[in-house]
């Protein structure tokens, strides 16, 4: 057996346990599944953003090469499936319904109004190509601003106004009292613009039908195989739970664009039972840019009340919030919720009032993408801060560092509900500074003033609120699902471990981080150690990965089984060497006596009489295996510092990301590499939002960026190595002290490259606002605006 | 129609439809689900393989036209008790994180080694640039790439000597 051994692998780089498969391609993703007799489903999609489905011919294709079958909304409305379900509610929602295919009316282009079934995935989209449907095309809107207008045509009839909610949080009057008195009154009307996720892996679903038990299998593409089943098996589909598996494999990233029903799994079961075959369905790129719920998209109005020496007084906003044509699982909760409560940041600020609106429109749904209201919420503050600190003429750093709240005043009540767990934020920004050179860039920027190339530093500190989340909490507040996570500690008799989590790893390294957390509390080597997750024939209900919650929940719930796991072999060893309980101490990988080292049971020993029961305490069960469930007390609060640098060439407006520096703080990291990791390519995204990315529509509702040769995303040479840093504030409430990080590089970067962007234009030529994507057009335009005619008349 | 060819070594012969892709024949036809489809432009770089020595994205081509073409994906590069030195530098410095891209990426940079055996950052990056990671922000990627440059050129010197 094993070497027993005392390591601590929690907080050591190791390299990750799940890897060989990847780098190997062996990987398993959904559309490398194959099933015996298998077919191919193609969606017909809507070419219209607003049309009435007038009719479709079905004997069109029927004769086509490979068809086996044409769905039409009727099919479903037939099969008597339910509307695929909101999981959030807040008070008057109003929630159109959302058919797995279209019945009368297409609502964005996209939209599935048929689906073919064929032998062969090019067979299926041939004739979903050939099908014939006729169409009225309607009146669409694409932006809240002309979904709000008087007359504009309704998204829904049952949606008046377009309006799916009114929401407010914080108090009025005191913030209209705290603007009174201010000095200044610092304005911004701005735009977070709409994004695609993109996960490199297009969504994809295979569903088999045995109609012998009755039984559904499902692989699919998802962050959370237990809701999509609890969403299908109650609310759409009208399945036994017990007689639907829901397998989520490999899952080639998810950024929460993963996390939603949509209408193809619905569409995949539904044809399986009807014509006896599994049916498998895989997004092409282009279906994957008008089907994958979208993310950001809000149009707001703000204002910040400030001292003429730097005090944050009061903060007023009023945001429309893009929701697109349905509501998918999240969509209220991400500009509310998760939006207005991280509008304190990280600042002492005595009154805050904000309202949000939702509003439908006919364009593809939007819901929680890497960050999910955190972001707008952190870009918005931390814009007008750095607007602020331009209006004031002081240092952004300085202005932020005389507002933050102070560790000795944690946990923390902000006007907008949240109760801060711990924090403490000059470290990091003292340490992201050094880190940076903060004030050689500033001499720097000084220098190059005028030049041909002018330097913009973007400093932010920022916070959120992520490890979704306690139960009651979250039901108060509206959601239809609780949030705690479970974990199942399996001891095999020879020793070896299975963790299996509810949580879901797509990229987070799971497989590596879990087993470092056993291999401490087991006392073994990591290497006897396998995480399982993604199947719900295999693990208990768990709630699945989002909001920064494997660690501080999953790893939480993980840490509590483990406990229950060695409190049982404490007992059998006590047992085994009669000896009182209280006696026995876990230590060096072995239980033994305290004071009488000598006697001591490894690890196996006692796995194995834990099976074999034959010298076994006679009031205990056999077996040795353990199930927690961990509900956290409150969410968790990473914060830290980030720094931007870019090089405008204000000869063709480029913005050239030069230099990136976070300094993060998460409590204890688990994995640094993996910890980094996920700040590495959380700031890329951030910074692809800011300087390159945009889901633009025209004003009939057609996606101008469908592809990635339109949408634009980082690549390589558009990224600097980032340098990383980070402080460490454990968080008080769970048992492992972490907080989360997978959202936090695009929570901060986005704000951050923007304010370097716009500290650039604001010292060379005063421009005190632009919208993103800083594009090269924008930017060029905007100096030249703001020079007069002559754009090069810096460089003389 | 007939279409013979050799992937990673072994000879296949199959009968396609003409407009098959290679990037589909490989997976489809040959069931190598390591080369991985990520958009439909030619833009994610996910199907990278070697064909004839060089790196080409197999969605830009038909499987007839790779017809006595010699083939590697990533199955024949390594194997995980013989990993290439792309394969460990990927995993050594966590150069991937869903793993979706990491196929593609690998092949990738394979070729830009063959022909930079020691390559600056910017060449790396540049190289890469016909390949969309959406994880990592290309940070350990790059680092990755230098890892498996400094292994091989390690290696040869040690040849070498």
């Amino acid at each position: 057996m094993s070497e027993t051994r005392t390591d601590k692998y929690f907080g050591q780089a190791l390299k990750r346990k799940e890897d060989p498969r990847f780098i190997t391609g062996t990987g398993n993703y959904t559309d490398d599944m194959v099933l015996h007799g298998m077919v191919h489903a193609a969606m017909v999609r809507s070419p219209y953003a607003h049309a009435k489905i007038t009719g479709i011919n079905t004997d069109s294709v029927k004769d086509m090469p490979g068809v086996i079958r044409v769905l039409t909304g009727q099919d479903v409305q037939d099969a008597g499936l339910g509307s695929i379900p909101v999981g959030w509610l807040l008070p008057d929602l109003k929630t159109p319904a959302h058919p797995a295919i279209a019945l009368t009316e297409a609502n964005h282009v996209g939209d599935i109004v048929a689906v073919v079934i064929a032998e062969t995935r090019a067979q299926a989209e041939d004739a979903a190509a050939a099908l014939e449907v006729d169409y009225d095309a309607l009146p669409a809107v694409a932006t809240t601003h002309a979904a709000l207008a008087d007359g504009a045509p309704l998204v829904h009839d049952d949606v008046p106004g377009n309006v799916a909610f009114h929401w407010e949080i914080g108090d009025e009057a005191a913030t209209t009292e705290a603007f009174k008195g201010a000095a200044r009154k610092v304005h911004v009307k701005l735009r977070n613009h709409r994004l695609v996720a993109n996960p490199i892996e297009p969504r994809a679903s295979l569903a088999q039908f045995t109609p012998a038990g009755g039984d559904y299998l499902l692989y699919t593409t998802s962050q959370n195989p237990h809701i999509h089943r609890l969403i299908l098996a109650a609310f759409v589909m009208s399945i036994p739970e017990h007689k639907l598996r829901v397998i989520s494999p490999d899952v080639g990233g998810g950024f929460g664009t993963k996390i939603f029903q949509y209408q193809e799994e619905v569409i995949v079961l539904l044809a399986s039972r009807l014509i006896g075959r599994p049916v498998k369905w895989t997004a092409r790129r282009s279906e994957a840019f008008v089907s994958d719920a979208q993310g950001r998209d809000h149009d707001t109005e703000a204002e910040l009340a400030v001292s003429e020496d730097g005090k944050i007084l009061g903060f007023r906003v009023n945001t429309h919030a893009n929701l697109g044509a349905y509501q998918t699982l999240f969509a209220p909760a991400v500009p509310t919720y998760l939006y207005g409560t991280l509008l304190n940041g990280v600042y002492k600020i005595p009154a805050i009032h904000a309202k949000v609106t939702g509003v439908m429109t006919n364009t593809v749904p939007v819901d929680a993408y890497r960050g999910a209201g955190r972001p707008e919420a952190t870009y918005l503050i931390e814009r007008i801060v750095d607007m602020a600190a331009h209006e004031l003429n002081m240092d952004p750093a300085e202005l932020r560092r005389q507002n933050f709240i102070q560790p000795d005043e944690f946990p923390y009540q902000t006007p907008v509900a949240l109760v801060y767990d711990s924090g403490d934020y000059e470290p990091a920004l003292d340490q992201a500074m050094q880190m940076m050179n903060y004030a050689a860039l500033r001499d720097e920027q000084a220098r190059m003033k005028g030049g041909k190339k002018i330097l913009g530093v973007g400093l932010i500190s920022f916070l959120e609120a992520c490890g979704l989340a306690p139960s009651a909490l979250v039901g108060q507040l509206g959601a239809q699902a609780g949030q705690w996570e479970s974990s199942l500690v399996r001891v095999h008799p020879t020793g070896k471990v299975e963790l299996y989590t509810g949580s879901h790893s797509h990229g987070q390294g799971h497989e590596t981080a879990f087993p470092q957390i056993a291999a401490d509390e087991l006392q073994i080597p990591i290497e006897d150690i396998e995480l399982i997750h993604g199947d719900t024939g295999r693990m208990p209900y768990g709630w699945g990965t989002y909001g920064s919650r494997s660690a501080a929940v999953g790893g939480s719930a993980l840490k509590l089984a483990l406990q229950k796991i060695t409190a049982k072999m404490k007992k059998i060893a006590a047992h085994l060497l009669e000896a009182s309980e209280d006696d026995i101490e876990h230590e060096g990988g072995v239980f033994r006596i305290k004071g009488a080292p000598d006697k001591s049971k490894t690890f196996f020993d006692i796995a194995l009489m834990a099976h074999l029961a034959h010298n076994y305490p006679a009031d205990l069960e056999p077996g040795l295996e353990a199930t927690a469930f961990y509900d956290p007390k409150n969410f968790v609060y990473p914060f830290g510092t980030h720094i931007a640098v870019v090089e405008i060439d204000t000869d063709t407006g480029h913005v050239k990301l030069r230099g990136y520096g976070s300094v993060d703080d998460c409590g204890p990291l688990i994995n640094p590499l993996i910890a980094e990791g996920q700040v590495h390519g959380g700031v890329a995204q951030g910074m692809g939002q800011a300087l390159l990315e945009e889901a633009a529509y025209d004003e009939d509702g057609n996606l101008l960026a469908g592809t990635y040769m339109e949408y634009a995303m980082p690549r390589a040479d558009d990224v600097p190595f980032i340098q990383h840093g980070h402080t460490v504030t454990p968080s008080p409430h769970n048992p492992l002290g972490v907080k989360g990080i997978g959202e936090a590089g695009t929570i901060a970067s986005t704000a951050a490259v923007a304010n370097a962007v716009m500290d650039a234009l604001w010292h060379e030529a005063g421009i005190a606002h632009l919208d993103m994507p800083y594009t090269a057009e924008k930017v060029w335009r905007a100096l030249k605006d703001a020079r007069g005619s002559q754009p090069q008349a810096a460089a003389d | 129609m007939n279409v013979t060819l050799t992937v990673n070594g072994k000879t296949y012969t199959r009968d396609v439809e003409p407009r098959t892709l290679l990037v589909h024949f490989i997976r489809e036809d040959l069931g190598l689900t390591g080369t991985h489809v990520g958009c439909d432009t030619s833009q994610c770089g996910a199907c990278t393989v070697h064909l004839n020595g060089d790196a080409v994205k197999s969605c830009t081509l038909l499987a007839v036209q790779a017809q006595g073409a010699d083939i590697t994906t990533i199955e024949g590069l390594g194997t995980p008790g013989d990993l290439h030195p792309l394969q460990t530098g990927f995993w050594e410095e966590h150069g991937l994180q869903c793993g979706f891209c990491t196929p593609g990426m690998i092949m990738a940079s394979a070729e830009l080694l063959k022909h930079t055996p020691n390559p600056s950052e910017d060449q790396i990056r540049h190289h890469l640039e016909g390949n969309y990671c959406r994880c990592t922000g290309y940070h350990n990627i790059v680092k990755a790439v230098q890892h498996a440059a400094g292994a091989m050129q390690g290696a040869s010197q040690a040849a070498d000597d």
